[in-house]
C-alpha cells in the first residue's frame, strides 16, 4: 500500500496537521503497524516539494510549531488516478509456495507433507480471521474478508498442486 | 467432557480410549458394491467440539458422517456414542438414537413441501411423540433465534435458499441434540447466505454445548470449526500429523 497516496487521500478529505493524519492513518489503515511521526513529516515534506500539497503558515501554540497541510489540484489528480487503477496482484506468497513445492520435488522431499502443513497454517489463520469477523468492527470484517479470500485462493492452489504431485515430480526431473 | 464447560456427563467416559470423546469411529470399512468408500477410518470427536471433516469429492467424508450418525451401518469397524457401541444396535434402536440425540442438516431439499416452515421445524418433536402445542411452541422459539420471524406459515417453495436452510437448521436443533451432523450445509447457498447460516449454526451450538460434525470441502466454512480432519481414500488424518 502506498503511504504517500494514502496520506494524500486523507488530506483531500480536509486540510490537516501531521498529527491528525497519523491518528487517522493508524485508525483506518495501521492495523497494528502505526506510522512513525518522522515518516509522516518526511512524507508531507516530499508531497509539498513535489507540489502535491502545500504547507500552511506555522501556528504557534503551547507545544511545538505546527503546520496545516492542504492538498493541491495536482495532488487530487494523483489520488483520483491511484483509486482508478487496479492494484498489482501481489505475487510474493505465490512465489514462495511455488518455490517450496518445486524444490521439495527436485530434492525428493515430501512435497505433500509440506503442502499439508501449509494448508493447516492457512486454515488456522482463516479460523482467526473468521473469529475476528464475529467479534470485530465493520471495518475489521471488510479487511478480514479480503484476507480470507486471498487465503482461499492459496488453498485452492494447494489442493490442485497436491492432486498433481506425481505429474509435477515427473516434470521437474525431466 | 464438554470443551467449554468442563462438564462430564454420565456414560461419556468408557475406558481410556473413549475418555472425553462423545463419538468415535474405529477402523471403519464401508463399500458400496465393489466400490470402497471407507478403508479403516478412525476418528474421535470431543463433546462440545465443532469439527470440520474435509476432503475431495468421493473421498468418503459423507459416508463417514452417515456411519457416525447411525444412518449407515459399516461393513467392519466400530462406532461408539457416549461410551456405547452404536453400529451393533438394531435398526430400531439406531433410529431412536437418531431421533432423540442427533440432529441432521443436509445440503438442500430436505423440507417437506406440504408442511409450513413452522411444522417442518416441529417435525422431529412431533415424530418423537411431543404433543402438537408444545412442539409448535418449541419450533417458534427457533424462528426468533435464526432471524426467521414472519416466515412461520410459508411453505418451502415460498422461502429463499438461505431461509430454507435456516429452517432446516432449526429443525436439526429443535430436539436439543447432543450431536449435530451437517453435510455441506451451505453447499447450495451463495457465500453471504452461507456465512449467515454458519454464524447461526456455530453460535447456537456453542451456546448449548452441542457437538457439531461438519462435512465440507469449503475452507471458508471449515474455518468456523475448532479443528479439521481430512478424509483421503477412505481414511482420516489431520494435516499436522496429530491424532484424528
Amino acid at each position: 500500500m502506498s503511504v504517500p497516496l494514502t496520506l494524500l487521500g486523507l488530506l483531500e478529505r480536509e486540510p490537516s496537521h501531521g498529527y491528525d493524519l497519523k491518528r487517522d492513518y493508524d485508525m483506518y489503515f495501521g492495523r497494528g503497524k502505526p506510522l512513525r511521526y518522522s515518516q509522516v513529516y518526511a512524507t508531507l515534506s516530499r508531497l509539498a516539494r513535489d507540489g502535491k500539497a502545500v504547507a500552511g503558515p506555522a501556528e504557534q501554540g503551547a507545544g511545538p510549531e505546527r503546520r496545516r497541510y492542504v492538498i493541491t489540484d495536482d495532488g487530487i489528480a494523483d489520488v483520483e488516478r491511484w483509486l482508478a487503477e487496479p492494484a498489482e496482484p501481489e505475487p510474493d506468497l505465490q512465489s514462495e509456495l511455488f518455490a517450496k513445492v518445486v524444490l521439495a520435488l527436485l530434492l525428493d522431499r515430501p512435497a505433500g507433507r509440506y503442502l499439508d502443513l501449509q494448508r493447516a497454517a492457512h486454515l488456522q489463520r482463516m479460523r482467526a480471521l473468521t473469529e475476528l469477523k464475529r467479534s470485530g468492527e465493520p471495518l475489521d470484517l471488510l479487511l478480514a474478508d479480503h484476507s480470507i479470500y486471498r487465503l482461499e485462493a492459496d488453498l485452492r492452489w494447494i489442493d490442485h498442486a497436491a492432486a498433481r504431485l506425481d505429474m509435477l515430480a515427473g516434470a521437474v526431473k525431466r | 467432557m464438554n470443551a467449554r464447560t468442563g462438564a462430564v456427563s454420565a456414560g461419556q467416559v468408557a475406558g481410556d480410549s473413549t475418555a472425553g470423546k462423545i463419538i468415535e469411529a474405529r477402523d471403519l470399512v464401508k463399500s458400496f458394491g465393489q466400490t470402497p468408500a471407507l478403508r479403516g477410518a478412525t476418528l474421535g470427536v470431543r463433546a462440545g467440539e465443532i469439527l470440520a471433516v474435509m476432503g475431495p469429492s468421493g473421498s468418503g467424508k459423507s459416508t463417514l458422517l452417515h456411519c457416525l450418525g447411525g444412518i449407515l451401518a459399516p461393513d467392519d469397524g466400530e462406532v461408539w456414542y457416549a461410551g456405547e457401541r452404536l453400529d451393533t444396535r438394531s435398526d430400531d434402536r439406531r433410529s431412536e438414537l437418531r431421533r432423540d440425540r442427533f440432529g441432521f442438516v443436509f445440503q438442500s431439499g430436505q423440507l417437506v413441501p406440504e408442511l409450513t416452515a413452522e411444522e417442518n421445524v416441529a417435525l422431529p418433536l412431533l415424530l418423537s411423540g411431543t404433543r402438537r402445542g408444545p412442539a409448535m411452541a418449541a419450533a417458534r422459539e427457533w424462528f426468533a433465534a435464526l432471524g426467521l420471524v414472519g416466515l412461520e406459515h410459508r411453505r418451502s417453495g415460498e422461502l429463499s435458499g438461505g431461509q430454507a436452510q435456516r429452517v432446516a437448521l432449526a429443525r436439526g436443533l429443535v430436539g436439543k441434540p447432543a450431536v449435530l451432523f451437517a453435510d455441506e450445509p451451505t453447499g447450495s447457498l451463495d457465500s453471504l447466505s452461507g456465512e449467515l447460516v454458519m454464524d447461526l449454526l456455530t453460535a447456537a451450538a456453542r451456546e448449548r454445548g452441542t457437538t457439531v460434525i461438519l462435512v465440507t470441502h469449503d475452507a471458508r466454512i471449515a474455518a468456523y470449526a475448532d479443528r479439521e480432519v481430512i478424509v483421503r481414500d477412505g481414511k482420516v488424518s489431520t494435516l499436522t500429523g496429530a491424532e484424528a
